[in-house]
């Protein structure tokens, strides 16, 4: 049999000592170790990036800029935008798929443990090497999350150790870092999958973040060349972006989305993964055209490839290029809208249970729905011209990354927690926090849409108060919002430190993470499984592996 | 709805055979093949700077500094034929280690480090000659920034050459597999494809 060729478990050789808390501090290559250590990390910085949020929403709930001054304004919204993306939702997506996809394709870790070690450490580095821009005379970064030359080649100081320079080497440590990832995950997921394990019977999670490395592995190098261009210019004084030296600032703006348009599905992708796993679960049924949702997700990472630049239609575009790019994002929608479908069709009929994941994914799922339709309309050259740099912009990229990504992590959060720490949750903090980010989310950003489309830029600190009744429903949303994340703290501390024993498998899921010990012992799996049949057999009789002994546990009890 | 499980031996033993079985834990494979894709990313980099380098040359004014004429390309073209040919060099190299000729493996393996280290040479001699700096418009950034970054390759390549070379001393070191060596290989490949363009383009195509 197969089963003769796989190697016998090195549980022997203790590369893995026992988990304790201290290990947590430690240079672990336990995928899970560091999987835990990336959430926590990214998680630390969300409350930053979050209390920048509370500064900039309290500025704007008057029309005068007086609860800081401008230059102050400015950096709140850089340090905002680019905590939230750089240090909570990239860190945070890998490190839960650094904790799952090992588990979900039945493998001891991933393929290469120590580089795994390594490039979560480099983000505390990057992290506090962009905080202490704010110790530097100037403080930090003004020139919002895109950096756009000139204007962040702009140095009043004079200093060559400025803001912007910290800026510019803490983004392009993020960028090793997520590297060093990519190449792990592609390498794990095409390596390292268990006997029976093929690519149409990975759980389409796992498939979500495949597509998402690969396209941090061929995006990112662009970013990065453009970072380093950029770091030239401000450090030596080359003329790459800078127009007043014959410089070409436009060339930067390509470079920068080649990579942070496709960035997006790198931050959607998982997330769109996490409802796949979600949704049947909750549902009690197979998820709808499985094979088709899958590869939807490389088809997203290949699109995405070929529409960066429907952020540079008002940057003086052709007319024929800006047309050549509304077509291509648009096409963007066909792979994204048969996910929905997907979606909708496994939880229609089905026997929902509305635990806290489930809402949570619900709850992301419509707001995603809603973020979809103002997309497309952006996408829209006529429209986008009008309300390019308003509110209608930061409203629906919102929609997006807090809506969506933020709120498909709090499910993922949930839904696997008895997994990764032996706990249950307390359901009524969960459902608290699930109704409070909801009603803060949308009081939050669904004003936005309105107020760009009346004209109120972004990235001002002050404003007509013709535009004053919707931000101050906005502002009172958002810091709806900034307390939701208190109960969702009191829960996870609570519940980890003294919570109800989790069973290994709560949600009667089907999945090989959920055929070992909550948590799961250090080597995973005493035997590698041998799988012999699809994913999401909800409903079906058939098991999932064909040696693992506890497969009573995935029976569908229905 | 009841569960059958009682799926017989027979139907499992087939399913287990007619499925194919992907998996390996084979250490040197996972490892080269993330080794290529870690040299499939870095090529983007080089990429992106080469379209950087397409824009600038075909939409930018005032593309040659004032004073300069252009570059000289016979040097730099001999400097090419070295470090093309070492590809082959190195090759050859892989292959006696393969045959376990060791000594073959050591000389070859030396003089394609010989050669790496006379193209470097030689860069350093050009940019010692050159009357325009990475300051000079964006052609003199566009220049530097390619010529070293590929540099800072080739660097790295001869430093990879010199550990395999050291390791290769240790008896019994290579015996059973020589991942460094063959992925020192490749980046020797990869670093000497970007040269190609990086020629045509720059050189060339003035
Ligand atoms: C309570 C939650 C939040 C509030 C109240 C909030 C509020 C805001 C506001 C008002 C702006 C516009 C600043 C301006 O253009 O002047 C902004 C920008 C931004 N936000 Fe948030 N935000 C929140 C959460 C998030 C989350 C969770 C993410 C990402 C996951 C995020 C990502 C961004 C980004 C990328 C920008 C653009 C920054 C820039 O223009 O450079 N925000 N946020
Ligand atoms: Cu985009």
């Amino acid at each position: 049999m197969t089963n003769t060729q796989i190697e016998k478990p090195k549980i022997a050789e203790p590369h893995h000592p026992p988990t304790t808390w201290k290990t947590y501090f430690t240079f672990s290559t336990d995928h899970k170790v560091i999987g835990i250590q990336y959430i926590v990390t990214s998680f630390l910085f969300f409350l930053i990036g979050g209390i920048f949020a509370m500064i900039i929403r309290g500025e704007l709930i008057t029309p005068e800029a007086d609860l800081v001054d401008r230059t102050v304004y400015n950096a709140m919204f850089t340090m905002h935008g680019t905590i939230m993306l750089f240090l909570w939702t990239f860190p945070v997506l890998v490190g839960l798929a650094n904790y799952l996809v090992p588990l979900m394709i039945g493998a001891r870790d991933m393929a290469f443990p120590r580089l795994n070690a390594v490039a979560f450490w480099m983000v505390p580095v990057f992290g506090i090497i962009l905080m202490a821009s704010f110790f530097l005379p100037g403080g930090p970064a003004q020139a919002g999350w895109w950096s756009y030359p000139p204007v962040s080649l702009q140095n009043p100081t004079g200093n060559l150790i400025n803001g912007q320079f910290l800026w510019l080497i803490a983004v392009a440590i993020s960028g090793v870092s997520s590297i060093m990832g990519g190449v792990n995950f592609v390498t794990t997921i095409v390596k390292m999958r268990a006997p029976g394990m093929t690519f149409f019977r990975m759980p389409a999670y796992v498939w979500a973040v495949f597509s998402a490395q690969i396209i941090q592995l061929f995006g990112l190098p662009a970013l990065t060349a453009g970072a380093v261009m950029l770091l030239l210019d401000l450090s030596i004084g080359t003329a790459f972006f800078d127009p007043a030296k014959g410089g070409n600032a436009v060339l930067f703006q390509h470079f920068f989305w080649f990579y942070s348009h496709p960035a997006v599905y790198v931050i959607i992708l998982p997330v769109f993964g996490i409802f796949s796993e979600i949704f049947p679960v909750y549902s009690r049924k197979p998820l709808f055209g499985y094979k088709v949702v899958a590869v939807s997700s490389l088809l997203i990472a290949g699109v995405s490839g070929f529409v960066w630049v429907h952020h540079m239609f008002a940057s003086g575009t052709p007319a024929w290029m800006r047309i050549v790019f509304m077509i291509s994002t648009m096409f963007v929608s066909v792979p994204t809208g048969i996910k929905v479908f997907a979606w909708v069709a496994t939880i229609w009929g089905g026997k929902l249970r509305l635990t806290t994941p489930m809402l949570f994914a619900l709850g992301g799922l419509i707001m995603f729905v809603f973020a979809g339709i103002t997309g497309i309309m952006l996408s829209s050259v006529p429209i986008d011209i009008h309300v390019n740099n308003t509110y209608f912009v930061v409203g629906h990229f919102h929609y997006v990354l807090y809506g969506t990504v933020t709120m498909g992590m709090f499910a993922a959060f949930y839904h696997w927690f008895p997994k990764m720490t032996g706990r249950m949750y307390y359901e009524g903090l969960g459902k608290l926090h699930f109704w409070l980010s909801f009603i803060g989310t949308n009081l939050n950003f669904l004003p936005m849409h309105p107020l760009g489309l009346q004209g109120m830029l972004r990235r001002v600190a002050s404003y007509d108060p013709e535009y004053a009744f919707w931000n101050v429903i906005a502002s009172i949303g958002g810091f709806l919002l900034g307390m939701s994340t208190l109960p969702f703290i009191l829960n996870m501390i609570g519940s980890w430190v003294q919570g109800e024993k989790a069973p290994d498998n709560p949600w009667r899921a089907i999945g090989l993470e959920w055929l070992v010990a909550s948590p799961p012992p250090v080597e995973n799996f005493e035997e590698i499984p041998v799988v012999i049949s699809e994913p999401y057999g909800y409903g079906k009789s058939e098991p999932l592996t064909a040696n693992l002994e506890k497969q009573e546990l995935i029976k569908d009890l229905n | 709805m009841t569960v059958n499980s009682s799926i017989s031996r027979e139907e499992l033993q087939e399913s287990l055979e007619t499925r194919t079985v992907e998996h390996t834990h084979d250490e040197a494979a996972n490892s080269m093949f993330g080794f290529i894709v870690f040299l499939l990313s870095e090529s983007i980099i080089f990429l992106s700077f080469f379209a950087g380098y397409i824009v600038y040359k075909t939409t930018t004014p005032d593309w040659l500094p004032p004073g300069v004429e252009g570059l000289e390309v016979r040097e730099p073209a001999i400097n090419t034929v070295i470090l093309v040919s070492s590809s082959f060099v190195i090759y050859f190299a892989e292959l006696a280690l393969k045959r376990h000729n060791m000594w073959g493996f050591r000389l070859l393996w030396l003089t394609t480090m010989a050669m790496g280290s006379y193209f470097l040479y030689g860069q350093a001699v050009e940019w010692n000659s050159l009357h325009f700096t990475v300051t000079s418009g964006v052609f003199g950034g566009m220049f530097y920034l390619l010529t070293g970054f590929h540099g800072l390759h080739v660097f790295t390549g001869v430093v990879l050459q010199l550990i395999m070379l050291v390791r290769s001393l240790i008896p019994g070191n290579y015996d059973k597999g020589h991942f460094g060596v063959d992925a020192t290989s490749l980046f020797w490949h990869f670093v000497d494809v970007i040269w190609i363009i990086l020629f045509l383009l720059i050189y060339i195509w003035q």
